[in-house]
């Protein structure tokens, strides 16, 4: 059940498109900075391999410049 | 909210913290602070961060008996509600797969479980034998800055009041010994005079080889935020480019060790300038000037002591001569326009400056003198003790203050004062009502030559507790094969296993921070208490417990009384003895309780914020400065020259070697390589190495090198422009990876005066593996 933080940056020009793309992806909500280009995007999936599926759709994303994870927890930390 | 709405939140909240850091100013919306997880299932309480030397207030939440959440404390003036990307995910470090839950004891070559009460027989037992073959000082103690106030307490007094050894050292030497020498030789006694909010005073932050935004990315946010908000000035002054250099106003390079002449050329500069506070000069200092050609420790028992000779104002200007800027650019590199620009920062008499430092001078073959010299650029101008006039070393331990300094856990210290003083071993006799013969007066071994004694058979048995020397120490094979050699008995307490539990004999499993009660002491002189939150695991006891088993089996009951139930409260009151009076007086046990740290000296329950100026320390007297650790009031000046380092490039080893950490990671990696999103961001180490260097040598990033020194090889990936990126003929390797121990290479130089080691100067060759 990973849930993750990432900080996402358009590229050149791209942000409102890559705003519109994250908000469309399943288990993406994005919080967008005011006053930057910086997005905080946070994903919400049910294993590891939608993980690894929605990730590999959020490095092809031309709109996207780069991506850097910043937090997350792989397995639900209050297990029972 | 629901449980994963809450780690939503907490997910959301690092992003934005760590934004915050990357780009300053930046504003997400308000709304996502708001109602952050009041959720009705969890309880909070309060707790300093388990990692780095700043000691945030953390709130830990709490559910059906385990730690699940992290928010920063608001009411914490560490870090007002802040946390960096280790401090979040920091509960996560208790509850990893492979926790050391049992005790291990090693038969014929193989560790096997036991029960807690066997091996502590077990430990005690040879710690006896090794003493009636050998004596007591045939075995030792080795701690860390991670050890909680009440485990350093136990360990001085278990080994020199009970045992009678001054065998007991701590990593923190390997630290900030440095740091600790250096205010002993310029104040006569230890630890900052400034704290924190110093911050939000400065004009101009000055970063003497601080990694700031990486190392201590909180207090880095602070300045920021000021920067962004009042046009604080941030400059870098470093070896290589960092996330540091990215976001400060100027950054000026140095070649290393040089940064002892950039010091006395800024000296130089104030003085040519008459950017003097001349008559602060003269009622609050002295000139001094101590032995030059001083050795690095290389050799086996090497001993030196400094001896300070009177001088006067007119000699320290005279020798300053030599460190004209134009002089000192050819040495450091550093251009003679820059030096004359930090001079002028220093020389503004309406401009507030404070230095930080941690490693870069800390750990430095002329480490005391690098700190001597920047102290004398902030008392030549007057600059210190005021808000926002603060000559500040940052520590990396989360007690390295708390429990390495204040408690004093090395083979010279006493909880308060020096083994070699009559007075301070007779104060500690009172305390621990034992009779003053007890106590040893000669202090035996510091850190290196602690496990050089090791290797030469001085020392037997050793308790290694709370830190991870196969990783950390220099020069590591000669210490690692020490520790393998015939007739050796390793106890190891820890949590985790490391390359240190692999060389064990014994391994105790420790309780971890909140599964235990104590306090850790940070940066800026603020003890925090944290409670114990959740069981330990398995048969996990803390590491004060553990000494305390061992001592009584050894017969020093009187001496460790306590109850199992309330023994933190009473050591800390007996603590508290050693530390009456006005300049170091101690918060009692129940204001630490109900607050989020209190910073000492706090006589009558009121805390210091500033040392030695009477409007703000009650123990200054004078109506201003007063530096009452000197006999006279009065702080050194210190005529120090530059030196070089012990090893320097050569034909054969043509490129430096400097080492250090990463955001992501903690010291030696033990615990946040088992935080998955920690791990996955920087899984291994790597090394730094300039793009020019790589295309000589033909080396793309991500490509294996092989780096060589003269005492041993790895291979390692190379990283070219990605987070630091060190000038030529400069190689940066983090040491947090147990799997690419860098520690093979480094050397075990150290600084005569405080004996610590050198991590950031070695000559090493670099081949395309
Ligand atoms: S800056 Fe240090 S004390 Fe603060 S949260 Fe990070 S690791 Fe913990």
């Amino acid at each position: 059940m990973p849930v993750k933080s990432y900080l996402a940056y358009p590229a050149d020009g791209k942000r409102d498109e890559l705003t519109r793309s994250l908000q469309k992806l399943p288990g993406c909500e994005i919080i967008p900075s005011e006053n930057t280009d910086v997005i905080v995007l946070i994903t919400d999936t049910p294993d590891a391999e939608a993980e690894k599926s929605l990730e590999e759709q959020l490095q092809s994303m031309e709109s996207i410049k780069f991506l850097t994870l910043v937090s997350g927890y792989e397995e639900d930390p209050m297990p029972g | 909210m629901n449980r994963r709405d809450m780690l939503k939140h907490m997910v959301a909240v690092a992003a934005m913290s760590t934004a915050s850091a990357l780009f300053p100013g930046i504003v997400f919306p308000n709304s996502q602070f708001e109602n952050f997880i009041s959720e009705e299932s969890l309880t909070w309480k309060k707790s300093p961060c388990r990692f780095c030397g700043t000691g945030c207030g953390l709130l830990i939440g709490l559910s059906k008996g385990r730690a699940v959440a992290v928010k920063g404390d608001p009411a914490s003036p560490v870090n007002r509600g802040l946390c960096c990307v280790k401090g979040y995910h920091s509960v996560m470090a208790l509850y990893a797969k492979d926790r050391l839950t049992k005790p291990l004891i090693r038969k014929n070559g193989q560790l096997v479980e036991t029960t807690m009460q066997e091996a502590l027989d077990l430990v005690a037992q040879k710690m006896k034998e090794t003493i009636d073959k050998n004596g007591k000082d045939s075995v030792a103690i080795y701690g860390s800055g991670q050890w909680a106030v009440p485990d350093g307490y136990v360990a001085s007094k278990f080994m020199k009041g009970g045992i009678g050894s001054n065998n007991l050292e701590c990593n923190a030497r390997l630290c900030m010994a440095s740091a600790v020498t250096g205010f002993m030789t310029t104040f006569g006694v230890d630890e900052p005079m400034g704290c924190y909010e110093d911050i939000d005073h400065a004009d101009v932050y000055i970063m003497w080889g601080n990694n700031m935004a990486e190392m201590h990315p909180v207090l880095f946010s602070r300045m920021l935020d000021n920067q962004m908000r009042r046009g604080a000035k941030i400059i870098d002054f470093a070896t290589r480019t960092t996330r540091t250099s990215m976001a400060s106003d100027k950054s000026i390079l140095f070649k290393p060790q040089t940064d002892l002449a950039v010091a006395n050329a800024i000296a130089y500069e104030l003085i040519r300038n008459g950017w003097l506070n001349e008559s602060f000069i003269k009622r609050h200092t002295t000139f001094k000037k101590g032995k030059t050609n001083i050795g690095y420790g290389l050799e086996d028992k090497f001993a030196f002591t400094d001896e300070p000779k009177e001088a006067s104002f007119e000699e320290y200007k005279k020798f300053l001569e030599d460190y004209k800027p134009e002089i000192v650019e050819k040495v450091s590199g550093v251009p003679a326009k820059d030096i004359r620009f930090l001079a002028a920062l220093y020389g503004d008499p309406n401009k507030k400056v404070t230095s930080f430092w941690c490693m870069g001078m800390n750990q430095h073959t002329r480490g005391t003198w690098i700190q001597n010299l920047v102290y004398n650029i902030h008392l030549l101008t007057g600059k210190i003790s005021t808000p926002g006039n603060s000559p500040f070393s940052l520590t990396g331990q989360p007690s390295a203050c708390g429990t390495a300094r204040e408690v004093g856990c090395f083979t010279h210290r006493l909880p308060h004062g020096e083994v070699t003083s009559e007075h301070d071993r007779q104060h500690a006799a009172d305390i621990w009502k034992i009779p003053v013969e007890k106590i040893p007066a000669k202090p035996t071994y510091h850190t290196v030559e602690m496990f050089r004694a090791l290797d030469r058979g001085e020392i037997r048995f050793m308790w290694i507790q709370v830190t991870n020397p196969m990783v950390t120490m220099p020069k590591l094979k000669r210490y690692r094969d020490a520790t393998k050699k015939e007739d050796r008995f390793i106890v190891v307490s820890d949590v985790y296993p490391t390359p240190t539990t692999d060389i064990a004999d014994v391994i105790l499993p420790s309780a971890m921070w909140i599964e235990r009660e104590g306090m850790f002491g940070n940066s800026e002189r603020r003890t925090q208490h944290f409670e114990q939150m959740v069981d330990p695991p398995g048969e996990c006891i803390s590491d004060a417990w553990a000494m305390i088993e061992v001592a009584r089996r050894l017969g020093y009951k009187d001496l460790f009384p306590w109850d199992k139930s309330n023994h933190v409260q009473e050591i800390w009151k007996e603590y508290s003895l050693f530390h009456q009076g006005l300049d170091h007086q101690m918060a009692t046990y129940e204001a630490l309780k109900s607050n989020p740290g209190v910073m000492w000296p706090c006589p009558d329950g009121k805390e210091t914020k500033w040392r030695f100026h009477s409007k703000y320390d009650p123990a200054a007297k004078g109506g201003s400065w007063d530096f009452y650790g000197k006999p006279n009031g009065k702080a050194w000046i210190w005529i120090r020259p530059y030196e070089p380092a012990a090893e320097i490039p050569d034909d054969e080893y043509p490129f430096w070697l400097n080492t250090g950490r990463v955001l992501e990671h903690w010291h030696s990696g033990s615990m946040t390589r088992r935080i998955p999103v920690l791990h996955q961001a920087v899984p291994e180490s790597y090394a730094e190495i300039n793009p020019d260097d790589a295309k000589e040598l033909g080396v793309r990033h991500g490509d294996k090198i092989r780096l060589t020194s003269r005492r041993g090889t790895i291979i390692i990936k190379a990283s070219i422009n990605e987070r630091g990126v060190p000038p030529q003929g400069m190689v940066f390797v983090p040491f947090f990876d147990e799997s690419l121990l860098i520690n093979e290479l480094t050397l075990d130089a150290f600084c005569p005066i405080s004996r610590q080691p050198d991590y950031k100067k070695c000559a090493i060759k670099v081949e395309k593996a």
